[in-house]
């Protein structure tokens, strides 16, 4: 009898196992992009730099809305060592260029069209934002956009981590 | 039926069971899948002909009331 209990116990760890997705938390290291084959371009060295990276997507229109903000913060900056890193998740490579197309952004693109990447982070909305210190692990989760009350978390973490020493 | 058999048939079961119900929860749509119900495909009026006959059906059932050509709720204040 025991030994069907601890038959069951096992597969229902195994399903929660399977069930609960990895995602990415506060303190992981930043991921190796390299490994996701991911698509438009170089990844910028980001080693000691403060890295925010954004999940969107052409349909999401909150996502759109963050653009100018993320632009700005990247002018405002970039020669303090910060990089952002916008990552488009749309599976049709037509809508991700037109959207780019249209928004001009001043930061680098990366197209995770097989989206595997944005399946290893597990994330739980869209936009997701996720703010990497100097170290290279994360900080600070961000999910959705917000406008201003977004726009202010995201400076003052990140000028706080700049401030941080290496 | 042999206690051993029993067992396994009863284990096979469970088995089953909890495979069952870890499928229905990966059924879930991800965040980051939703840009399918953008798609034409899911647009309610993607079929002028369809939605045609719909609205047809509306004003007509509602033909008492204005159908939509009158604002307000039926309480005659309009």
């Amino acid at each position: 009898m025991s030994s069907i209990r601890n038959t069951l116990l096992v597969l229902l760890g195994l399903s929660a196992a399977l069930v609960a997705r990895a995602e990415f938390r506060v303190g992981d290291a930043l991921p190796d992009f390299a490994e996701y084959q991911l698509e438009g371009g170089a990844i910028p060295a980001l080693a000691g730099k403060v890295v925010l990276v954004d999940f969107w997507a052409s349909w999401c229109a909150p996502c759109k809305a963050s653009f100018p903000v993320m632009a700005k913060l990247h002018r405002d900056l970039e020669r303090e060592g910060v990089v952002i890193l916008a990552i488009g998740v749309d599976t049709k490579r037509a809508a991700h260029e037109a959207f780019v197309r249209k928004l001009t952004p001043p930061f680098p693109i990366l197209h995770d069209r097989a989206q595997k990447l944005v399946r290893a982070a597990a994330v739980k909305a869209m936009p997701t934002t996720l703010i990497y210190g100097k170290d290279g692990r994360l900080r600070a989760v961000h999910r959705g956009f917000h406008g201003d009350e977004t726009e202010t978390a995201w400076r003052s973490q990140i000028l706080q981590l700049l401030s941080e020493s290496n | 039926m042999k206690p051993m058999t029993r067992r396994l048939a009863l284990l096979t079961l469970a088995a089953l069971g909890v495979l069952t119900l870890t499928g229905c929860n990966l059924t879930a749509v991800q965040p980051w899948e939703r840009g399918t119900f953008t798609t034409y495909a899911m647009r309610s009026d993607r079929d002028p002909l369809a939605s045609a006959m719909s609205e047809h059906t509306y004003f007509s059932r509602e033909a008492t009331g204005g159908g939509r050509g009158v604002g307000g709720s039926g309480c005659g204040c309009n």
